[in-house]
């Protein structure tokens, strides 16, 4: 009984925990090993450059949370730089023009997968990866070459940025990231659909049981990531100030990763979205080191392969059933 | 005696059913059942496997929609189409899976779907006080921020009831909700189930424990083959009666059962050594320690009610389910640890009651269906060649007489009784010590019955060990050399000899307040 | 007595419905590919033409063929697994480990052409053996287990290269292994015969031995399968390392096809692919029942669409579009919930 009681004391808190450790371990370590890693410089780098992956990871936490996965988020991506880069460059649409019709096609998009995950029971890997396919195609039958933004709203935006002393500047793109984080986080706490989401995930055929709204929440979720990855896919051309239909491949790997890493259950029902933000950036810090260091930067995916299998070991051991 | 159901002394009836009727393809689950619970009572829901509880739970709870019938609550009719129907129209249901999200606190699994707040937005402070109140009126007197996941069963089941009557609900359905809780824990139960009860609400209780019902609830409702027996005053109902009305006995067939039914005709010889031997066997909050023997050459049947512990101890003689306690030795080793590969290697078989979950694989064909068990032990290396397999399944396809177009016929398209044949040839052809029957009779047509009853007796005339669980009386009577009887997960004793009759067996499983 | 209540609950089973299982399930994609190569045969006559030149073979047909060989080796380990009620996502990242591995032992170790794929074939084995090590021993849900080695394994392919594209170099060792890819026997290309060599190979082991019986057994239901006295956790281990080994296989012809071992695009989306050919020939994805024929004929109809859109001038870039949308229909036809909504061939 001893063991098993700590177990599920330590479930609760435990995943995130370490990823807090983790984080702080690796950048504590890097800012004493390196000179220059540990100033506000490196950590807004760390905001900037990974605030799209950031935005699609926590709507991907979101999906992770109601039990779902989507594998569509780099197509996603990859399509709305492609498109809101010719909207602007090629149609001469106003950017703030261009981003709602991103946001509205990728909720759309999100919206229509929902519907043939929960409607018709299609694994959500299996539908997701026909949305893979088909965003990825549409972003190459926007245009096949990559197309530079030129725009002045685009110039001003890139000078928009809050101190953060010592030089250092948050820019807009991890503005957007650490808004979305607390839209998130508030979501997944203190709404309805949020708590619906937990326990869909952790049950689904009890959530069906005890009346909650099922169907619609799965698509509603699955239309949020959808938003969520159009958003990323506008901070990348932010980040960029280009679009390419090639960008993002892989990239819903990425988030996964983060995800996990974050402290959130594979298999649905526990999440975390401060261990997403976390999460991000301990990607983030693991590729800034192999920077730092002069390593490969395939040793920082082998290390986020590790640690995603080692949180995977770990959660299945702190979630097996008292009764085993 | 007296059917009490229909009396209309009592106060007017909260829930009424009438003529519900329900068919699954193949089985009338329900056929014209008439059901009504009064305000301020427990109502005990009771029979055997497939008498139609769940079915009829199911109904009132929106799961099902019946085919025909009408309920009515309160005088008005009702047609739950799903539970948050059910629930919003006043019937509420704590299902025996409990459907609790794990992961969640007591209180937001209290308020989950209904929580206090505006827009879509949830107030946990006020979620945390509405959960406080619900929790208040069952007892439940814990840390309401705790995981459901780690609380206790008898918690759970607390926690499932307070979010059960946390809306204004006027009819509480329990299925089974004490059969994972110990003496202490269904004592609470009992009083929270009094006090709901005396505040106004009806319950329906479904259980299996005889001293339960006898307890707490008020009326009794026996249903059997989707039918209903009757509606009975409880303190009216003796036991040795209830317990022949579930086993399909009639009153007086159990009072005057005194013509000797003895065990198996024409036993042949003496049975040989012991091929099963469980000492001190059992498993936490499934059966209680017992010891068994079965011995070659002998038919041994289990009597007992559903959930008696009857199924228990063929899963652990069988190896499915890990003891907690004691030893089995098969064949004359002892399995440490048992599991079913090492059963089958020492010469045990075993048919379980749910063929198609745990025995029969439906989408392959009876010529690999039999082959199974053989193909398991041999390993891929000295596989069976195709021919070998046709030959070994036409033999016993013609030996039982298994109706099917050819052996390579999708099994899951066969009826059952010839399904059950199939699950028998797999294990026959493993040539077993001893073989664990649960159930082979059930859902299955009269022909095939007599051939699996026939069955039976021949293997066991040729030397073979067989342990035999069913919940027909007379089948258990007929078919074996000794009986051992359960009541509550218990082994109570043996029967055997002249002292095998089932009016004796009744007044076993009834106990001391058998009279 | 007792039987008097009984009532006659002795039906027959319902019948099942036509092409729903896996044994007709091909039936569809069969169907399909005639359907495609009936409209290619009306509109672009040189289609069906073959000719030989310099002595091997040449036409539409051996080129849907010899560039769907990895595909349909591909196809035929996912089978097994997605038999086995898994996946394994991570094929994709296990070419390029194994492509990574022959091309080094070819060019910076100096190894024989044999010695090469053999090692990349075994490194492919044991990532398989991972994979199922994880999802039947740890019990870590298919898709989860996998993923791990579809993030990390293609970054350990790209550090055992050090981050370069391998070229296979121009002696005879690489070009006794570029026959893997490009080299000819008896006029046909060698990837086909390989594809069709592994297949073939695969059906007569899977029907000739018990193994095609435990592992739709173990998929079907793993609790009949272990009263039965079936190891099931025996049955995945090896499903999943024959699919690491086919991996493997396809990771060496890929490398052999353009002469380098290019971990970062090798085997990119095939892991998708192998599981839409499945999917497509009629395996369900819940497990059971399989039919490798029909994983054979889906994979070929993915390339043949996908030729006959190149040959209508769609852009590569663009044909996973339309791909997506068979799919997806394909999918949606085999989901009961769709068919429900639909009313088609609904029993009563």
């Amino acid at each position: 009984m001893g063991p098993i009681a700590m177990r599920l004391r330590l479930r609760s808190s435990a995943p995130l925990a370490a990823t807090a450790a983790i984080f702080m371990a690796l950048f504590g370590g890097a800012a004493t090993a390196f000179e220059g890693f540990g100033s506000t410089f490196v950590l807004a780098d760390l905001l900037t450059e990974n605030a799209f992956l950031g935005v699609a990871a926590l709507g991907m936490t979101l999906v992770i949370i109601s039990g779902g996965i989507d594998l569509s988020v780099g197509s996603v991506i990859g399509f709305t730089s492609i498109f809101v880069a010719s909207l602007i460059t090629d149609h001469g649409l106003p950017p703030l023009v261009a981003w709602a019709m991103a946001l509205v096609a990728g909720t759309v998009f999100g919206a229509v997968m929902g519907l043939v995950i929960a409607r018709f029971k299609l694994p959500p890997f299996l539908a997701t990866l026909c949305g893979l396919f088909f965003a990825r195609g549409m972003a190459f039958v926007v245009r096949n070459e990559s197309v530079r933004i030129d725009h002045p709203f685009y110039d001003t935006l890139g000078d928009v940025g809050v101190p953060l002393g010592g030089g250092a500047e948050l820019t807009l793109s991890a503005m957007i990231f650490l808004g979305l984080f607390l839209v998130v986080l508030l979501v997944s706490r203190v709404t309805r659909f949020g708590r619906n989401l937990y326990a869909i995930g952790g049950d689904e055929d009890s959530a069906l049981l005890m009346g909650l709204p099922v169907t619609r929440t799965k698509v509603a979720v699955y239309a949020f990531n959808g938003f969520c990855s159009a958003l990323a896919g506008i901070v990348l051309t932010l980040y960029t100030d280009s679009g390419n239909p090639t960008s993002a491949t892989a990239v819903e790997l990425d988030a996964i990763a983060a995800v996990v890493i974050g402290g959130t259950l594979l298999s649905g029902g526990v999440g975390f979205v401060t261990g997403t933000l976390l999460g991000v950036l301990i990607y983030g810090t693991i590729y800034q080191i192999t920077y730092f260091a002069n390593l490969p930067a395939s040793l920082g995916s082998i290390t986020i392969g590790g640690l995603l299998l080692a949180f995977i070991v770990l959660q299945k051991w702190l979630g097996r059933a008292p009764a085993d | 005696m007296t059917d009490a159901g229909d009396d209309s002394a009592g106060p007017p009836a909260l829930l009424r059913a009438e003529a519900v009727t329900k068919s699954f393809p193949g089985v009338k689950a329900l056929a014209g059942v008439d059901f009504d619970v009064r305000a301020g009572e427990v109502h005990a829901l009771m029979g055997e496997n497939g008498a139609g509880k769940s079915t009829l739970i199911k109904v009132l709870s929106g799961v099902h929609r019946p085919d025909a019938g009408r309920v009515e609550l309160d005088g008005r009719p009702v047609r739950p189409d799903s539970p948050a129907s059910a629930e919003a129209s006043g019937i509420s249901t704590v299902f025996q899976e409990l459907t609790l999200v794990p992961r969640l606190s007591i209180a937001e699994n209290i308020v989950l779907g209904r929580q206090p707040g505006r827009c879509g937005f949830v107030s946990w402070r006020a979620s945390y006080r509405r959960a406080a109140a619900a929790a208040a009126r069952v007892g439940l007197d814990v840390d309401l921020r705790t995981e459901v996941g780690s609380c206790s069963t008898a918690v759970r089941q607390m926690v499932a009831i307070a979010r059960a009557v946390d809306l204004d609900a006027k009819l509480l359905v329990l299925d089974e909700p004490t059969s994972s809780l110990d003496e202490g824990e269904s004592q609470a139960l009992f009083d929270v189930m009094r006090r709901l009860k005396e505040s106004g609400l009806g319950l329906v209780f479904v259980t299996h424990f005889l001293d339960q019902v006898y307890a707490v609830t008020d009326r009794i409702t026996v249903l059997r083959n989707g039918k209903k027996v009757g509606t009975y005053r409880t303190a009216e109902l003796p036991r040795v009666e209830l317990i022949g009305k579930m086993l399909g006995k009639d009153d007086r067939e159990v009072e005057d059962l005194d013509e000797p039914s003895l065990g198996r005709v024409g036993v042949k010889g003496t049975p040989g050594d012991a091929v099963l031997r469980a000492s001190g066997l059992g498993r936490d909050g499934a059966m209680n320690p017992f010891d068994l023997e079965v011995r070659s050459g002998e038919v041994v049947g289990l009597a007992g009610l559903l959930g008696s512990g009857r199924t228990e101890v063929l899963r652990l003689c069988f190896g499915l389910d890990r003891p907690t306690a004691g030893t089995l030795a098969v064949g004359g080793t002892t399995l440490a640890p048992p599991t079913p590969r090492r059963a089958i290697a020492c010469g045990a078989a075993f048919c379980p009651e749910d063929r198609k979950g745990e025995g029969l694989l439906l989408d392959l064909s009876v010529r690999e269906n039999i082959a199974l068990a053989i193909q398991a032990s041999r390993g891929v290396r000295a596989s069976l060649s195709i021919d070998a397999q046709r030959e070994l399944a036409g033999r016993f396809v013609s030996a039982l007489r298994i109706k099917c177009p050819s052996v390579e016929a999708r099994v899951g398209d066969l009826s059952g009784g010839n399904q059950q044949k199939v699950l028998l040839a797999r294990w026959l052809a493993m040539e077993p010590a001893v073989l664990l029957l649960d159930e082979p009779t059930r859902g299955i047509d009269i022909g095939a019955k007599a051939d699996v009853a026939g069955l039976v007796a021949e293997l066991a005339d040729a030397g073979m060990a067989v342990l035999f669980v069913s919940s027909e009386l007379d089948e258990v009577v007929q078919s074996c050399d000794r009986v051992a009887v359960l009541r509550d997960r218990v082994k109570l004793g043996e029967l055997t000899g002249p002292d095998l009759r089932e009016d004796r067996i009744v007044r076993m499983i009834a106990g001391r307040h058998g009279d | 007595m007792g039987t008097d209540a009984e009532p006659a609950t002795d039906p027959p089973a319902p019948r099942r419905r036509p092409f729903s299982g896996a044994k007709g399930g091909f039936i569809w994609p069969l169907c399909g590919l005639i359907a495609l190569l009936v409209f290619n045969y009306f509109t672009s006559p040189s289609f069906f033409s073959l000719e030989i030149r310099d002595g091997h073979l040449y036409g539409s047909l051996v080129d849907i063929f010899n560039r769907g060989s990895i595909g349909i080796v591909l196809a035929v380990g996912m089978t097994l697994v997605i038999a086995t009620g898994g996946v394994d996502l991570s094929v994709g990242s296990v070419m390029a480990i194994s492509g990574a591995i022959a091309a080094l032992m070819l060019g910076d170790v100096g190894a024989g052409p044999v010695v090469a794929g053999f090692c990349g074939i075994v490194a492919a084995t044991f990532a398989g053996l991972v994979n199922g090590f994880l999802v039947a021993v740890v019990r870590v849900q298919p898709i989860v287990a996998t993923l791990v080695l579809m993030v990390s394994g293609r970054g350990i392919a790209r550090f055992i290269t050090g981050e370069r594209v391998i070229a296979l170099r121009d002696d005879a060792d690489a070009t006794a292994f570029e026959a893997i890819g490009t080299g000819h026997v008896f006029g046909l290309p060698v990837p086909a015969l390989l594809a069709v060599g592994l297949f073939l190979a695969t059906l007569v082991i899977v029907r000739r031995t018990v193994l095609g019986v435990f592992v739709t057994a173990v998929g079907a239901n793993e609790r009949a399968s272990r009263a039965a006295g079936l190891q099931g956790r025996n049955v995945k281990l090896a499903a999943y390392a024959f699919c690491g080994f086919c991996a493997g296989l396809a990771g060496l012809i890929d490398v052999a096809n353009i002469r380098a071992a290019d971990t970062i695009n090798s085997g990119v989306f095939t892991e998708l692919d192998a599981i839409f050919a499945v999917v497509v020939g009629g395996t369900v994805l819940t497990g059971g029942r399989f039919t490798l024929l029909g994983s054979f004929v889906g994979a070929l109809l993915l390339q043949t669409l996908l030729t006959t859109m190149y040959s209508y001038g769609v852009a590569a870039d663009t044909a996973p579009i339309y791909k997506s949308l068979v799919i997806l229909m394909v999918c949606l036809l085999q989901s009961r919930e769709f068919r429900d909504a639909f009313r088609w061939g609904r029993s009563p």
